[in-house]
């Protein structure tokens, strides 16, 4: 059994299937929180540290699958491609929105981990959380974070979104489709989309849009803003 | 043949962005600087969007399932952060709260402000 372990069959093997028991899980429950990336995770860690397998053995075949997240990240220009046009009529305030939405996260994020004392490298992996994670996990690498960390970090942001989402809107008074688009999109990425085409075709497409565009802006905005606060 | 040809377009495309990343030490990520490549190549006609649309619906079909092994890395550092997990869970939280007040609301007035601009110079070229 170990010799098995050690092999890349293992990891790839492991990954699919608690991924497909966690999508399961996931479209039965119709639950945001139930997450199968997080579910996924959590079982693998379970069977890992249950059979006292190293993190390193489990990746030999993690790693094959992991692979596929940089081609993916480029045809994400596709999607973006195809949306485009929905920035035609409103791009200003969509674009000052994000990078203003963003901005506000970032000092969020940044106050209050001085406040609860987090250490240097939290705050760092924090900084791209809201961004889809194959950009937040290789911007964390960029800026000197921890992939890992920002990879989970980025689940807890999506599932957040999703679940408050509609609150957020009703006590702030957002009611304009774009917006609440816009806002989910750039806030909690893909699974914040996921609950804007629950709310509508409109909000979902803008929400899609604004996952690359915030994406992109935040590329440039968080460097400049650890430059800025000298983090 | 036909999805490998296309999967070679987008790996010869990631590699570019890879390259330039390492030769001009550009602060973006060589897959980000792929993707806004291939969105600019998309643009300007240099590559149809058929040319790649199988392998990307392909590729982004899965996206969810290629992010599990890097999660999982969180056992590693989990010792380091077990005793913090309310604090981060908090941060987290708080700040989704705030990028989403803050952006949903920057759009909806600024998108009324300009409505409001634009009916005003019409109703001004009337007169």
């Amino acid at each position: 059994m170990r010799a098995f372990f050690n092999t890349p069959l293992f990891g790839v093997t492991i990954t699919i299937i608690t991924f497909l028991l966690g999508k399961y899980i996931n479209e039965k429950t119709k639950k945001a929180i139930l997450n199968p990336i997080l579910l996924s995770a959590i079982m693998i860690m379970v069977f890992l540290s249950h059979f006292n397998i190293e993190y390193e053995t489990y990746n030999s075949g993690g790693r094959l699958v992991s692979f596929f997240i940089a081609p993916a990240t480029v045809v994400l220009a596709v999607p973006l491609y195809k949306n485009i046009r929905l920035l035609r009529k409103k791009w200003l305030p969509i674009l000052i929105g994000i990078t203003m939405g963003s901005l506000a996260g970032l000092f969020t994020v940044y106050v209050l981990c001085k406040l609860l004392d987090l250490d240097r490298t939290i705050l760092i992996s924090m900084l791209p959380k809201s961004t889809t994670a194959a950009i937040s996990t290789s911007l964390s690498e960029q800026i000197g974070g921890i992939p890992a960390l920002t990879m989970a970090f980025t689940a807890v942001t999506g599932i957040g979104g999703n679940v408050l989402g509609e609150y957020v809107f009703n006590i702030f008074k957002i009611n304009d489709k774009v917006s609440k688009g816009v806002s989910l999109g750039t806030a909690s990425h893909a699974v914040g989309t996921v609950k804007a085409m629950e709310l509508g075709e409109t909000e979902g497409a803008l929400s899609s849009l604004s996952i690359t565009v915030a994406g992109i802006i935040n590329v440039f905005l968080i460097p400049w803003f650890m430059n800025l606060l000298s983090i | 043949m036909k999805g490998l040809k296309q999967f070679s377009i987008v790996l010869l495309i990631l590699a570019l962005g890879e390259i330039l990343q390492l030769k001009f030490n550009i602060p973006v990520p060589g897959t980000i600087l792929g993707m806004v490549i291939l969105l600019f190549l998309l643009l300007l006609r240099i590559i149809k969007l058929k040319t790649i649309e199988n392998i990307s619906n392909v590729l982004l079909e899965h996206l969810a399932l290629y992010f599990v092994p890097v999660n999982v890395g969180v056992i590693v550092y989990y010792d380091n952060i077990k005793s913090q997990l309310l604090k981060l869970f908090i941060v987290l939280i708080v700040s989704t709260i705030v990028v989403m007040a803050v952006t949903g609301l920057t759009v909806q007035l600024l998108d009324k402000a300009i409505r409001k601009q634009k009916k005003g110079e019409k109703h001004e070229s009337l007169f």
